[in-house]
């Protein structure tokens, strides 16, 4: 039995003008972290800022936390933290003045310092906010969202653009935050990154979620995945065929090439190889692709993530 | 996944006790402004210019008496307007455009508490200058009479209005387009607004309106009071009271965080 959702939205809706933005969305998210991926326009930075208040639902309804983020917000936001996608710092404040004074505003914040140094941002100091990197930046906010030890934090972008050892860093904060009991939402294009780090994957497209769950479940849920082998040309891929399941297809895509979709678990491997072992075929470099979160966000909405 | 030990990162959320963020606010936003040069500009060095050059250089008929007399109360009316008008304005507008107001507005304190802390911060800066400008004006030789306490409400009047115009202006237009409208009014007013040229200078049709103007109504009361010795200039004191509750109110409705 799961505790209560740390996010419930319900049949959210929100235009601007006569674009409408998130157009019934329905989420729940557990403790443990969250990913909401989705293409750019897909109405993930609309449903985050109206978890976090800044937006009115034209209808439907939100709950953080057992809270009306914009009714009950005095009470909501000592309890989340908020990393907004860019800005939010005073230009002419130091790299690390803005972070100590959003720590004063909490009663038991973090160790600032210990906090700078984890990001990596010990050398930048003094530095004035103008002048640090995006990658600097974006660890600033990240920081800021975390130091008042909220019991929820929502990563808008968190590692867009980040170079990767930065991204490391992010991730590893997120990890930790999840085994030390913080709940996370995080918004993200990037699929490698809601697989490592999510718990849970609700993907969004057109201002809906069209598809939630762990990313293996996701993977797994009727998505067909490839089993690869090499072997001499001109194999007779109909009696392969005629030895596999049903819903199996076999092609052999170039001379001495042969491509296998299907359900691919233990069971195909093996008919496959005995198939080979019958037919004296040693099969070289064979290999076994997991469908990825790509792959299935690709089928469902026929779009390429980063487009 | 249940929060069991204690972790670095384990939550234990809580906002700071009001009059402690309040006060955080107050002084981060003082420190913005006085280390930015063109609000030290705006706020320190043009009023202590104005105030040292008409005084010593005769290029204003500024009436009988001594210079620094008819001087000092309008250029502390326009100290009041540098910092709660266009100061305000100029680093409010920037702060809307780089998502400041934002994510303070999901941090523990509340929208309110930011403004009073503005409002604290723009306090400090008036004494700053009041103390700055009062001690180069005695230099100069003043010699100010008058009841402090007309002086004080005229000042937080003034300051009054003069905030929620900035405010105003800065909640909604564009933070360049309040740049530019913040610095081109502070040029008129400065110039149209008895803070250096005497309005009878200008022809009566003009003096009528211009002397409805707020900063026409902190320099004649301050100049009223600390010049003439006036006991309370309730004329002026009226004009800024209405200003104050327009601008603050409409500031109140039209202002947009983001």
């Amino acid at each position: 039995m799961r505790s209560d959702p740390v996010v419930q939205v319900q049949a959210l809706v929100k235009r601007y003008g006569d674009k409408t933005a998130v157009d019934g969305l329905d989420l729940v998210a557990h403790r443990g972290v969250t990913a909401v991926l989705g293409p750019n326009g897909a109405g993930k930075t609309t449903t985050v800022e109206t978890c976090e208040g800044y937006r009115k639902p034209d209808s439907g309804t939100v709950r953080v936390l057992g809270l009306d983020p914009v009714r009950q917000s005095s009470d909501l936001r000592p309890r989340v933290g908020v990393m907004l996608q860019s800005g939010g710092v005073y230009s002419g404040s130091r790299a690390d003045e803005m972070l100590r004074h959003v720590a004063r505003l909490h009663a038991h914040p973090l160790d600032v310092d210990a906090l700078i140094e984890r990001l990596g941002l010990g050398s930048c100091g003094r530095t004035s906010y103008r002048r640090l990197s995006g990658g600097q930046q974006q660890r600033l906010a990240l920081a800021m969202a975390v130091v008042g030890r909220p019991e929820l934090v929502f990563l808008d972008e968190p590692t867009a653009g980040l170079d990767p050892q930065a991204r490391r860093a992010t991730w590893d904060l997120v990890r930790d935050l999840r085994a030390d009991g913080v709940s996370v939402i995080l918004t993200t294009h990037y699929m490698d990154e809601a697989e490592q780090l999510a718990d849970d994957v609700a993907i969004i497209d057109a201002g809906r979620v069209i598809a939630q769950g762990t990313p293996e479940e996701l993977c797994r849920g009727g998505a067909e995945n490839t089993l690869r082998f090499s072997g001499r040309p001109g194999l007779d891929v109909g009696s392969l065929l005629k030895a596999l399941p049903a819903d199996c297809s076999a092609a052999e895509l170039t001379p001495g090439s042969y491509r296998v979709t299907g359900k691919v678990d233990p069971q195909l491997l093996a008919t496959v190889t005995s198939w080979c072992a019958q037919h004296g075929v040693l099969p070289e470099k064979i290999s076994v692709e997991r469908h990825t979160l790509e792959d299935v966000f690709l089928e469902l909405t026929g779009k390429e993530l980063r487009s | 996944m249940t929060a069991t030990g204690t972790g670095t990162y384990t939550p234990r959320p809580g906002a700071a006790p009001l009059p402690r963020m309040i006060a955080a606010q107050a002084l981060l936003e003082t420190k913005m402004l006085l280390r930015n040069g063109e609000q030290l500009l705006l706020t320190v060095v043009i009023p202590t210019l104005l105030l040292v050059l008409f005084s010593t250089v005769d290029i204003v008929d500024t009436g009988s008496g001594e210079a620094v007399d008819f001087l000092a109360p309008g250029i502390l009316a326009l100290a009041v307007m540098s910092t709660a008008f266009t100061g305000q304005a100029i680093a409010t507008g920037f702060e809307r455009r780089y998502g400041v107001l934002k994510r303070l507005a999901a941090s523990p304190l509340p929208r309110w508490g930011l403004m009073t802390a503005k409002t604290l911060s723009v306090l400090v800066t008036e004494i700053l200058q009041v103390i700055l400008l009062t001690v180069i004006a005695f230099s100069l030789g003043w010699s100010p009479h008058g009841n402090p306490f007309a002086v004080l409400l005229l000042l937080v009047l003034g300051t009054a209005a003069f905030s929620g115009l900035g405010l105003l202006m800065a909640g909604t237009l564009k933070a360049e387009a309040t740049l530019a409208a913040a610095n081109l009014v502070f040029l008129l007013l400065l110039v149209g607004g008895g803070v250096v040229v005497p309005l009878d200078k200008f022809p009566q049709g003009a003096q009528d309106v211009l002397g409805l103007l707020p900063i026409a109504a902190l320099s004649d009361g301050l100049r009223d009071v600390l010049q003439h010795g006036a006991g309370m200039p309730w004329g002026d004191v009226g004009i800024l009271a209405v200003w104050a509750v327009a601008a603050l109110t409409a500031a109140g409705t039209f202002f947009r965080w983001e």
